[in-house]
């Protein structure tokens, strides 16, 4: 769906549903998922149905995902780390993470 | 899940599908040159679940409500279907509530049928949980003091310790010191409640007019007129479910309903997966998933405002109930004007002076729907109220207070 | 720069980074007043400078030169002495102007004693049938992370929609060397009527040649179809554009229709609002200096209606100039009179541009089991048939279907279910109002509502 234009920035190591991904520096997570070609990042909590993100610039909270263990992050404003572990997130999200 | 004894199921009867009235002979004996036989003055959960319960005795009925920003108590709601602590200094208050409690399912089963709509009734018994042994303290004692009032119906409350709340509701924090539990507690989908009400009552041919606040009630020529600022409606008899705007609106056909408003707030997370089977009094976990917070009290009536140290208070001591709760996201906030009488109980009444009005009042418009629905519209509609069931409830015990 | 970092006081909070927060944000600052401007995305420009202090983007002919204008505007933010704190969450304001803010799941409240909102604009929402599939966001969306990431669309690219940030992205796109399969113009043709009365007007504003120039790249290069309704369809992800014209294959399918001033925080705060008829969109009442019905608070940029990226910083210099005059009437301070000037010329021509990009009702106002409420997943069959059994309101509305009540708040159905009761109650979206918003205006974990300051009073309120 989206490639890369230049190869600028370093490389950022996250892992995508425990799968490794590749970022760089200057990505938000949901940039990363995207590059990634990710099919979904989390399915609806009412039908279940698979969204990827829709605004990416904080409104449309499509993009939410579990990061470092925390659930329902906008994916979109959060920028990768080295290391990052991202989960997709499948319908409700589970009390206490 | 409790079912309700098969008595209360009987006096439903079948509901009627595609029916747009179910003429009984009563009103029609009655029926004059007005346009209604009732009109119900507000549109929330009490007007809604009376216009329904008048409609299903083959009333005409029309609901006069306010618009889109009107003060709503039903929106504002907690939705529990509640039992335990009631009835501590009306003692009269217990056995109503048991009784509509009771008649839940059944309510709840005619409304799936009449509509479709779930309004998810489920009473796998609540909890009021205490986070010091002080408040538990607090707790044993209220529950003592009600109990032994006389003539108190012994519904099954029971104080338990950090161990036994455990182990029927496992995610508890160490800090929950205990609480009370209550097999008759339960609660719905209040929200869905609203819209399910509205749905049947269109269904029954109920006229429901939005943005037609009532300004004025007169009696003239046997029939009551109500002002509005679109036109005068005519009814041979008025049901005042206006919640606190009662308090204004019962002067003007002879009744009076002492009201003291207050403001609740309510935190709302987003949806989570189910992890609490029994609902707490300030906690509970929608069937969508959702969990609500609330139980604040505050003498203010701004609706539109909300005191954050409140629902902070909130949000701290459902964390401390249960830790897990701690990173789920807060979507949303809410206040509402509590509906409250000045004694926090129930008013009904008809009016002496002015024949065939009445007031339908009180706090906990959920729970007590079924009882509006299907005890309190017949005795509207037989034209008058069945005084072995609620004369406790008629205002005139704010005098009889005030003389002793 | 942690939550706990921050000082309990400043005399100007600034919220939102982009052209309006900054040039406010500077102005403020360099005038002595100190500081604080709060900003949620990683890095300060907005949405039209996205990434502007770290775009991969080095060919300064892909953006433009007028994305690289942004450039100067965060240059100067940086040097003016205003604290800047991206990745800083603004959750509540309220009309005593404690702000509610979040910086990597700490929550503070901040006092200010002059507030400007800076929030600016998101895309007008374009319910269309499928547009919650996966392959299908926004125009405003793609440009973003071709702006701050250097990602390009990949496969086969649709756009449809109309306004000026639709041709601005696929002409982008063009010089970035991607591709475009089709462009599905939504633009009704009769909107030219409504806008020629404004043509002079525009034919003297700088938009006037960029917009034309703009046209020709794109259209050269793209077949451009004028259509009357478009769908997304594909299952679990879109496969194909369906329209009036036909129907298309295609992977990523880019929906604009306008922007709209992000209404949510003014709201939350108690700001008072009117229905822009012209622009199809609720915008706060602000007088000459862009303060709001709410004293102390202002908003500048597009939040305060949509007027554009260079009008946007005009606008947050003059509220700057007026929070400075009450804050420390001895600065010095640009002629506010000047500024002004500066602003007519920018705002000269949008009543053109307006007009002619006004989208069609049926893009806005849609039908059957089109979905409304994406968080909810409430359809536009339902809105309508709610608002027909008598439920006169957006309040009302998302207590019966829940609309509204997921985790954008509203951000993505509120316009659409006014227009909707609107149009089934024969009424007017001025008359039926938008959904009443309180804190947390973005989500809060309920640990960090837990963390916030408790009076006595208020504790007494819960405890009993």
């Amino acid at each position: 769906m989206f490639k890369r234009l230049a190869d600028a920035g370093a490389v950022v190591a996250l892992t995508v549903d425990g799968k490794p991904v590749q970022a760089r520096s200057c990505d938000t997570v949901a940039a990363a998922l995207l590059a990634a070609g990710i099919d979904r990042c989390r399915t609806t909590p009412v039908t279940g149905a698979p969204r990827l993100p829709y605004c990416l610039m904080g409104v449309c909270f499509d993009c939410l995902v579990t990061i470092d263990g925390v659930g329902s992050r906008q994916a979109c404003l959060v920028p990768v780390h080295e290391g990052m572990t991202v989960e997709t997130q499948q319908g409700r999200r589970e009390a206490g993470r | 899940m409790a079912a309700s004894p098969p008595t209360l199921q009987s006096s439903f009867g079948g509901p009627v599908q595609g029916a747009r009235r179910m003429p009984s002979e009563a009103p029609q004996e009655r029926r004059g040159a007005s346009e209604f036989d009732v009109a119900v003055v507000g549109g929330g959960l009490v007007g809604v679940a009376t216009a329904w319960g008048l409609a299903r005795e083959g009333c005409r009925v029309v609901v006069l409500d306010e618009g889109d920003r009107a003060v709503r108590a039903s929106r504002g709601n907690f939705a529990l279907v509640w039992v335990q602590s009631k009835g501590l200094g009306l003692a009269p208050y217990a056995g109503w509530t048991i009784r509509s409690s009771n008649a839940w399912e059944g309510f709840a089963q005619t409304l799936k049928e009449e509509t479709g709509l779930d309004v998810c009734f489920q009473r796998p018994g609540g909890f009021h949980l205490s986070l010091s042994e002080r408040e538990l303290e607090a707790r044993a004692n209220s529950l003592k003091r009600l109990h032994n009032q006389p003539g108190i119906v012994d519904y099954k409350t029971e104080i338990m310790d950090h161990a036994q709340v455990a182990r029927m509701l496992p995610d508890i924090g160490l800090e929950v010191v205990g609480g009370s539990y209550c097999p008759l507690d339960g609660h719905v989908n209040s929200l869905r409640l609203f819209r399910t009400l509205h749905t049947a009552i269109k269904a029954r041919g109920v006229t429901y007019l939005p943005s037609h606040r009532v300004e004025n009630i007169t009696r003239e020529g046997g029939e009551f007129r109500l002002t509005t600022a679109h036109r005068e409606i005519r009814a041979n008899r008025v049901a005042l479910a206006a919640g606190n705007a009662n308090m204004h609106l019962a002067p003007m056909v002879g009744l009076e309903c002492p009201m003291r408003p207050e403001r609740g707030q309510i935190v709302v997370t987003e949806r989570l997966r189910p992890f609490l089977r029994h609902p707490v009094v300030t906690l509970r976990q929608t069937d969508e998933g959702t969990v609500m917070i609330g139980d604040s009290k505050e003498e203010r009536t701004d609706p539109a405002g909300l005191t954050l140290g409140v629902s902070a208070t909130e949000a701290e001591r459902a964390v401390r109930m249960f830790p897990v709760l701690g990173s789920a996201n807060v979507v949303r906030t809410w206040s509402a004007i509590r509906v409250m009488t000045q004694d926090g109980f129930p008013i009904y009444d008809e009016s002496e002076s002015h024949p065939g009005a009445f007031t339908v009042c009180c706090h906990s418009g959920v729970t007590l729907a079924a009882n509006h629905a299907l005890t309190i519209a017949p005795m509207i509609a037989r034209g008058a109220l069945d005084k072995s069931l609620v004369a406790p409830f008629s205002a005139r015990r704010f005098h009889v207070q005030e003389a002793g | 720069m942690n939550a706990v970092d921050l000082a309990p006081s400043y005399d100007l909070v600034v919220i939102g980074g982009g052209p309006a927060g900054l040039a406010a944000a500077s102005l403020a600052a360099r005038a002595g007043v100190t500081t604080v401007l709060f900003d949620e995305n990683p890095g300060v420009g907005g949405q039209i400078y996205r990434g502007i202090t770290s775009t991969p983007v080095i060919n300064r002919s892909i953006l433009g030169e007028d994305y690289w204008a942004g450039e100067a505007l965060a240059n100067e933010a940086k040097a003016s002495g205003a604290l800047i704190v991206n990745g800083a969450t603004v959750w509540s304001l309220d009309p005593e102007r404690i702000v509610g803010v979040s910086i990597a799941g700490k929550a503070r409240m901040i006092e200010a004693r002059r507030v400007i909102i800076a929030t600016g604009s998101q895309e007008r929402p374009f319910p269309i049938p499928g547009w919650t599939l996966p392959g299908v966001m926004t125009a405003g969306a793609a440009q973003t992370v071709l702006k701050a990431q250097g990602l390009l669309p990949d496969g086969r690219t649709v756009m449809a929609g109309t306004g000026p940030l639709m041709w601005l992205l696929a002409a982008q796109i063009l010089r970035a060397g991607g591709r475009l399969e089709a462009i599905l113009d939504t633009t009704p043709r009769r909107n030219l009527l409504r806008a020629a009365p404004h043509l002079p007007d525009f034919m003297l504003s700088p938009y006037f040649a960029k917009g034309l120039a703009l046209l020709r790249e794109v259209k050269a290069k793209v077949p451009v179809r004028r259509v009357a309704s478009v769908a997304a369809a594909g299952d679990g992800k879109l496969s194909e554009v369906v329209s009036d014209r036909g129907r298309m294959p295609a992977d990523l399918l880019l929906l604009h229709q306008g922007v709209v001033p992000n209404v949510n925080l003014a709201l939350a705060a108690g700001a008072t609002h009117e229905w822009n008829e012209r622009q199809l969109c609720f915008q706060p009442v602000l007088d000459q200096d862009f303060s709001s019905s709410v004293p102390g608070i202002a908003v500048a940029g597009d939040g305060a209606g949509i007027a554009g990226g260079t009008a946007a910083a005009e606008r947050g210099r003059l509220a700057a100039i007026a929070a400075v005059r009450a804050l420390r009437p001895e600065a010095r301070l640009p002629d506010p009179q000047s500024v002004r000037q500066r602003l007519q010329r920018e705002e000269m021509g949008r009543a053109f541009l307006d007009w002619l990009n006004r989208p069609a009702d049926s893009f806005r106002q849609p039908e059957g089991e089109t979905l409304v409420c994406r968080c909810e997943e409430v359809t536009a069959a339902q809105v309508r048939a709610t608002a027909d059994m008598g439920c006169e309101g957006p309040n009302q509305m998302k207590a019966f279907l829940r609309c509204g009540m997921g985790p954008c708040q509203g951000r993505l159905c509120g316009l659409t279910v006014t227009e909707l009761i609107a149009t089934q109650r024969k009424s007017t979206p001025a008359a039926v109002g938008y959904y009443r918003l309180r804190p947390p205006v973005k989500p809060i974990t309920l640990a960090e509502l837990a963390s916030l300051p408790i009076s006595e009073a208020e504790r007494k309120a819960v405890e009993r």
